[in-house]
């Protein structure tokens, strides 16, 4: 367990962290080509992960939501259950939690393997800075990609939904898009898929201070990959309290 | 044989301690220029660290440390990205960038750093590459190379840019007797040809002997000794004269 004392000293370390990437990211050259290349890892690689768990997860609730709803005689709200609840806060989370698993621990286990193997004192001895070219571009790349992976999951989840529906109802395609777009908004979708941003944040700075700050060889390398995984997992959950709760206020039509 | 003024590297009263322990304790030594000092000691002496402490990769508690006269501690990071840039690090294990080909690991410096033409890079890259025996490796991943060769190709990069000063960690431990005279070889080769100044932590004894024209000698964070070869055979230390001992030459 961490003491509180560990605990601020983590939080301060990361706060100092964050602070040193947003001066960097502002500072030439700007290392693009690492961008875009951290971008393809991001977010091409962990598409058809997000892809298949968005279609299986939008599948599985349709089949849940539809016995309960049929209770209430709303069988016809199944796909605007589904559309809201999907848009406005499982595919966020889902793609969060995802890519705090897969990119999150790559992330930390790349970086930390470059630090035990010296790569990242090699990268500083040459007068280039390792800060700017490993955490800066992984850091953008995951604020960048995740709301794009939101999107993905929301209509792989919608798919699922679908297909649940067709198999029990035959509802035709039209219909079930025209239902779960009726309540689909401005405030329903833009904010809850933007917000996945800080997540992406999030992950990304968490496995890049793991990973960079990792030490005692291949068992640093372990730990940081976990340790990596399970803060941003946590911090994850926390920042969407948060964040839900500051959508709500600042679109108060959200809430209802 | 050195003077502080003219120094290459000047060490002066050194002091870092990594978690309660100190490691160096006011360590002082100088290397003049086109000089090649080897450190030995046991391991975890802090060989390593004086190293990581000259190019400025690690602060010191207390001291200072000239290299051509300018102090790197306290240095502003401008200043001492240029001072780095008169400077070459071999790593241990080479510390290839993995991603990268070799080729591409030799480029980055180059590229960052010099305003040469594509085809000139691609010429000194091959020319490098040819002079540590890599020739034709120049494509293949880091992985793909034996560890004397990984070796070997972090010694072309720590040498792309033509450093003034090259800073080796135990370029042979862990390599076969014939590898690690092949890498003092390339060391030789350097050194006579560039005249570049050297420090060189090392446990073989051998190669201190071949490359070094002075070996320091740490022990419990401190120098007990400083001079040539012959001076430490004589050294009242019996640790000096073990560590210096024909009998560890390629001792792996």
């Amino acid at each position: 367990m961490l003491s509180i004392r560990a605990f601020f000293e983590l939080a301060g370390n990361l706060g100092l962290f964050a602070w040193r990437a947003l001066r960097r990211a502002f500072v030439r050259p700007y290392e693009l080509l690492v961008l875009w290349q951290q971008l393809a890892e991001v977010g091409w690689k962990s598409l058809p992960l997000v892809v298949s768990s968005g279609f299986a997860v939008g599948l599985v609730l349709t089949l849940h939501t539809r016995t309960t709803l049929i209770r209430f005689g709303a069988e016809s709200y199944i796909p605007t259950v589904q559309s809201l609840s999907f848009f406005s806060d499982i595919g966020p989370l889902i793609v969060g939690l995802l890519v705090a698993g897969r990119v999150g621990a790559g992330i930390a286990a790349k970086l930390a393997g470059m630090r035990v193997n010296d790569e990242i004192d090699a990268i500083e001895a040459f007068s280039l800075d390792s800060f700017k070219l490993l955490v800066v571009p992984r850091i953008l790349a995951c604020i960048v990609a995740l709301p794009i992976l939101t999107v993905f999951i929301d209509v792989a989840g919608l798919a699922g939904g679908f297909v649940a529906e067709y198999t029990s109802s035959r509802i035709s395609l039209h219909l079930y898009l025209a239902r779960a777009f009726s309540q689909v908004g401005f405030i329903t979708f833009v904010p809850p898929t933007v917000k996945t941003a800080v997540f992406g944040f999030i992950i990304a700075l968490t496995a890049c201070w793991f990973g960079y700050t990792a030490k005692d060889g291949s068992e640093g390398v372990g730990r940081a990959a976990i340790n990596s995984v399970v803060l941003s997992s946590l911090l994850i959950i926390f920042a969407d309290v948060v964040l839900v709760k500051s959508i709500f206020f600042l679109f108060p039509g959200g809430s209802v | 044989m050195s003077n502080a003024r003219v120094a290459d590297i000047a060490l002066s009263k050194v002091s870092k301690t990594f978690a309660n322990r100190q490691v160096l304790k006011s360590v002082s030594f100088d290397v003049a220029p086109g000089e090649a000092l080897c450190v030995m000691g046991r391991s975890g002496i802090g060989k390593s660290v004086t190293l990581k402490l000259m190019i400025g990769l690690l602060k010191p508690d207390a001291g200072n440390i000239l290299i051509q006269g300018r102090n790197v501690v306290g240095m502003s990071e401008d200043d001492l990205s240029r001072t780095r840039r008169q400077m070459g690090f071999l790593f241990q294990g080479g510390a290839l960038f993995s991603q990268l080909t070799v080729n591409d690991n030799l480029v980055l410096p180059l590229e960052r750093f010099t305003k040469k033409s594509r085809q000139e890079i691609d010429s000194m890259v091959q020319t490098r590459l040819e002079q540590v025996g890599l020739g034709n490796d120049r494509y293949k991943m880091p992985s793909e190379l034996s560890g004397g060769m990984q070796r070997r190709a972090g010694l072309a990069r720590a040498l792309i840019l033509d450093p003034h000063i090259l800073l080796a960690d135990e370029p042979t431990s862990g390599l076969d007797r014939i590898t690690a005279r092949e890498i003092d070889d390339l060391l030789l080769q350097v050194r006579e040809k560039s005249k570049t100044t050297m420090v060189i932590v090392t446990h073989d004894s051998a190669g201190a002997r071949r490359i070094g024209d002075r070996v320091a000698v740490l022990d419990n964070g401190e120098i007990v000794a400083l001079g040539t070869i012959p001076e430490l055979e004589k050294d009242e230390n019996e640790l000096v004269r073990a560590l210096v001992s024909e009998e560890g030459c390629y001792a792996h």
